[in-house]
């Protein structure tokens, strides 16, 4: 009794804690710091090893991360006191040269500083350099900790299921209803696509901001109309949702090939990747902050809101609900039409992370939404389930999917898995609300 | 026939016999050491309040429970009864309050579905046929074996089920409360039906919370309460009133509270209401504080009219006035706001939503009251709930238990609550009392009298003659949409004249 009565309180928190734990085990392994992280670690370790106001060089590749290591370095040693002679950066016979450089003009510095990665390269550089030859290499320490645990991997993981979640705090609302909505993944295709089309008819490459800012609202709110037309479909004519739905994705997945002509379409300015790939906020990309605040919202609305009882009430009973004054009616359209807006904004989030509209996007999306939905214990028959559940959901997928990328499962194989995790999730579910 | 003869007066071995029968569930010892026998060609009455543990032991009995202890014997020889399936083999057959029919199937499919009869590999249908037609003679009843079993009557599908029975050749037939969707001249020719089956020396367990029935039908009596077998007894050597004490487990005074509410205002005036052929030109009126009882046999259009005052349904013509003023719903929603409300005769699937709490049920009709800016303010919710919880006297746990685990005299507390937080001046009760137990029924009535002194008009319909003549001021019968006959002065009417107008016997109201 006590036991299930845990399972039914953190059932699939609990799932979604012990899959990070397994993949953080797994993923342990020896990490080569880099970039600013690796320029923080090898101030300390230079102070213990080499006097103050001594010279120092700090060698680099040429890449943002190395470049960034090199910056920060430089001004956390010169912070501390020390001279840095020269910051190299280029391909290892640039290098090499600009070595050589340094030391024909006598100026012999008391370390050379990098990344672990190039430490061994630059090593067999120096043994070519007579008057560089004993002096020594310092990188910060490599450390051992998850891979999965990384804060780029972290982030990464979110990054992959948000278009995904957005989607799912809709689907979560029509299968509260006993409803289901099939057609998200071509309105991901038609969102993208319509907005792509609409920049590219305003300039294209130098549209301007307000040009896409129109062109995605143009196109999340013909979606959100597609969802409407779903629900009253569903609703005037008793067309049960799943065959409701279903001919809207034919529709929208036909109407996404039409408007784009089949091809996918890239006049697109860089700008528009801010919602996708950007960060404002503590490094964490837009669109995840974007969905963390709609998860919020839906959540607020589903539970402390008249509309929210009113949905789980239709779902529970709609003659009950009918009988006690809910118009069960509007209540359906309005869950579907949120469902169509949803997947509008997922296609424009996935436009913007991909920076081009095709008309191939979002597909078999809608299987993942609704199991996203599923996998956090909305029950399909209505009447049950919580949007933060649905976060949840999504998360183990995510967390699932980027797991077996880091320990190098093969992607059919994945498939399996990811199939079998929703099998058992579903029936873990089963189990639970049976006891 | 005469071995079957021998075997009954051969009376030493029971043909069933259940004892020491244990079964829990979380939270509930559903029976303890309940023990029951049943002879061949008796007709044996379990009578029990809801949650007295009947449906649990005819689960163990048709195998859908395993009991925690106990054993069954059947002619004499102990049996582990561990699946549906077996039960059916050792010739039990359960026939529910919701039958078990597959309703696009015909009748002829119904009764042979699991059993069919094949002739290389292809069904039978001329052969089922023969016999679904044999079964319906010696039923003494006529249903054409290839109607869709949708399109029969509650009545008939009980016939196809009870065909089923026999032609699984059960010899134990159990049923749950057969006769609570069927009006008085059905359960007439049921209760002929058992009696030919007692005759042909099968046992039958018949359930029902109709005192009536059971002296009118059962050779003996089992009377359950909390999980066990109090007393069982011949029919013939105890009263109505005693029964009702072993059930209740204290002396029940009336069934009916007396009732001293004023009449006032007229308050509801209905004018030549149609709908389809359902309802047929319907005219009443009603007063504030007046009880005013609608009765009449299954199909009559009394629920068909209740829908129509509370605007579930949309009324082909007529005129519905409220306190004098003309009012048409187009959506209960707002009925609900002109102070109408309905408790639908079925609870479980119009009145509640199962899965939900008492609280968000309670709330459901009354949530813009307690709402800013469509933000729901639960304290307030939460606070008028306990109100009513004190005031009705509602037994929950919490308010956040979900209203499925409530017994149904509680369910009907909880939609009365909601009603009267929406300030409901017409209150239509369609058939409060179905499914309740004798303790709460009378909860219930108490409850309608003190509304009816309040000053609201009640609506009480109902097809227990009994409940419609002890709670109304006025009694209207309906037959076939139409109203057939008004009855004002109520404590002089019997149930046998009711019953006339009921069937259509006389009218003295349509033309």
């Amino acid at each position: 009794m006590r036991r299930i009565q845990i399972l039914s309180d953190y059932g699939m928190p609990g799932v979604l804690l012990l899959l990070c734990l397994f993949f953080s085990v797994v993923t342990l392994e020896e990490q080569h710091p880099e970039g600013e992280d690796a320029a923080n670690r090898v101030a300390p370790k230079i102070a213990q090893q080499v006097p103050q106001d001594r010279p120092l060089v700090i060698v680099a590749r040429p890449t943002l991360r190395d470049q960034a290591f090199a910056r920060t370095a430089k001004a956390l040693l010169q912070e501390r006191g020390y001279r840095v002679l020269a910051v190299i950066h280029g391909e290892p016979p640039v290098i090499r040269l600009r070595l050589q450089a340094l030391a024909d003009s006598a100026a012999v510095p008391a370390a050379l500083v990098t990344v672990p990665d190039f430490r061994l390269p630059l090593q067999s550089i120096q043994t070519r350099i007579p008057p560089l030859a004993q002096i020594p290499v310092i990188v910060p320490d490599s450390y051992r900790w998850p891979t999965f645990l990384l804060r780029d991997n972290l982030i990464n993981v979110v990054n992959q299921i948000v278009v995904i979640a957005i989607i799912a705090i809709g689907m979560t609302m029509v299968i509260i209803t006993a409803g289901i909505d099939l057609s998200v993944g071509s309105l991901i295709a038609l969102s993208a696509v319509i907005a792509a089309r609409l920049i590219a008819g305003m300039g294209g490459t130098e549209a301007s901001t307000l040009a896409l800012i129109l062109a995605s609202f143009a196109a999340i709110l013909a979606c959100g109309g597609l969802g409407m037309l779903s629900g009253v479909i569903i609703t005037r004519f008793s067309v049960p949702p799943f065959i409701a739905t279903l001919g809207w994705m034919l529709v929208a997945s036909g109407l996404a090939y039409i408007i784009s002509g089949g091809q996918s379409i890239y006049a697109i300015p860089d700008r528009f990747v801010w919602l996708g790939r950007g960060t404002a906020f503590l490094g964490i990309p837009n669109a995840v902050v974007l969905m963390a605040l709609l998860y919020a919202a839906a959540y607020v609305l589903m539970t402390h809101t008249v509309l929210g009882r009113y949905i789980y009430a239709v779902g529970g009973n709609p003659e009950a609900a009918r009988l006690s004054g809910v118009r069960v009616q509007r209540i359906l359209v309005f869950v579907y039409t949120v469902s169509g807006l949803m997947a509008g904004l997922g296609g424009i989030v996935l436009a913007s992370q991909l920076k081009s509209g095709a008309p191939t996007y979002g597909l078999l999306y809608e299987l993942y939404v609704i199991a996203a939905v599923v996998v956090g214990g909305t029950s399909l028959s209505g009447g049950e389930g919580k949007i933060m559940g649905t976060l949840i959901g999504a998360l183990i997928i995510g967390v699932i999917q980027n797991g077996m990328n880091l320990t190098g499962v093969e992607t059919y194989t994945q498939k399996v898995v990811l199939g079998l995790v929703i099998l058992g999730a579903v029936l873990l579910d089963k189990w639970r609300s049976r006891g | 026939m005469t071995s079957i003869r021998k075997n009954m007066s051969a009376d030493t071995t029971p043909l069933l016999r259940m004892q020491g029968i244990d079964k829990a569930f979380p939270g509930v010892q559903a029976l303890r050491q309940a023990h029951l026998e049943l002879r061949a060609g008796e007709v044996l009455a379990l009578l029990g309040e809801n949650g007295a543990g009947k449906s649990t032991l005819i689960k163990v009995l048709s195998g859908a429970h395993q009991p925690d202890a106990g054993r069954i014997f059947i002619d004499g020889r102990e049996v582990r009864i561990s699946s549906p399936i077996v039960a059916q083999a050792r010739g039990i057959a359960v026939i529910y309050q919701e039958f078990n029919l597959v309703p696009t199937l015909s009748a002829r499919e119904n009764i042979f579905l699991g059993q069919e009869t094949t002739r290389a590999g292809l069904v039978d249908r001329r052969a089922e046929y023969r016999k679904a037609m044999e079964l319906f003679d010696r039923l003494s009843v006529r249903i054409d074996p290839d109607v869709p079993c949708k399109r029969l009557t509650v009545a008939q599908q009980q016939v196809v089920e009870i065909a089923r029975a026999l032609a699984t050749s059960a010899h134990i037939i159990v049923m749950d409360e057969p006769s609570a969707t069927l009006t008085l001249q059905e359960v007439r020719k049921l209760f002929d039906i058992i009696r030919e089956l007692r005759a042909r020396g099968m046992g039958i367990i018949y359930i029902s919370h109709r005192l009536d029935e059971i002296f009118d039908i059962a050779d003996r009596v089992t009377v359950m309460r909390d999980g066990e077998c109090i007393e069982t007894c011949q029919i013939g050597q105890t009263s109505r009133a005693r029964l009702i004490e072993l059930m209740v487990g204290r002396k029940l005074e009336n069934e009916f509270p007396a009732k001293s509410a004023k009449i006032g205002e007229e308050r509801l005036v209905v004018k030549n209401l149609r709908r389809g052929r359902a309802v047929r030109g319907v005219s009443f009126s009603t007063r504030a504080g007046e009880v005013l009882g609608i009765t009449g046999l299954v199909g009559a259009g009394k629920t068909e009219l209740a829908r129509m005052l509370f605007g579930a349904d949309r009324a082909d013509g007529g005129e519905i006035l409220l306190d004098g003023r003309p009012v048409r719903f187009a959506h209960p929603r707002e009925a609900i706001r002109a102070g109408v409300c309905l408790l639908p005769e079925d609870r479980q699937t119009q009145g509640l939503i199962q899965g939900r709490s008492v609280r968000e049920n309670f709330g459901l009709p009354n949530l813009n009251a307690w709402s800013r800016g469509g933000f729901i303010q639960k304290s307030r919710e939460v606070a008028a709930l306990q109100r009513y919880v004190q005031d009705l006297s509602i037994k929950i746990a919490d308010v956040e238990q979900p209203v499925r685990h409530l017994s149904g005299g509680n369910q009907q507390k909880v939609v009365l609550a909601k009603w009267l937080e929406a300030h409901s001046r017409v209150i239509i009760f369609d058939e409060p009392t179905r499914g309740i137990d004798v303790g709460a029924k009378y909860e219930i009535y108490l409850l309608i009298n003190r509304l009816a002194e309040q000053g609201k008009a009640i609506v009480l319909i109902s097809s227990e003659l009994s409940e419609v003549i002890g709670m109304s001021d006025r009694i209207l019968v309906m037959h076939e949409g139409c109203i057939s006959a008004e009855f004002s002065n109520v404590s002089a009417v019997t149930q046998e004249q009711i019953m006339r107008y009921a069937v259509g016997e006389m009218d003295t109201r349509s033309a």
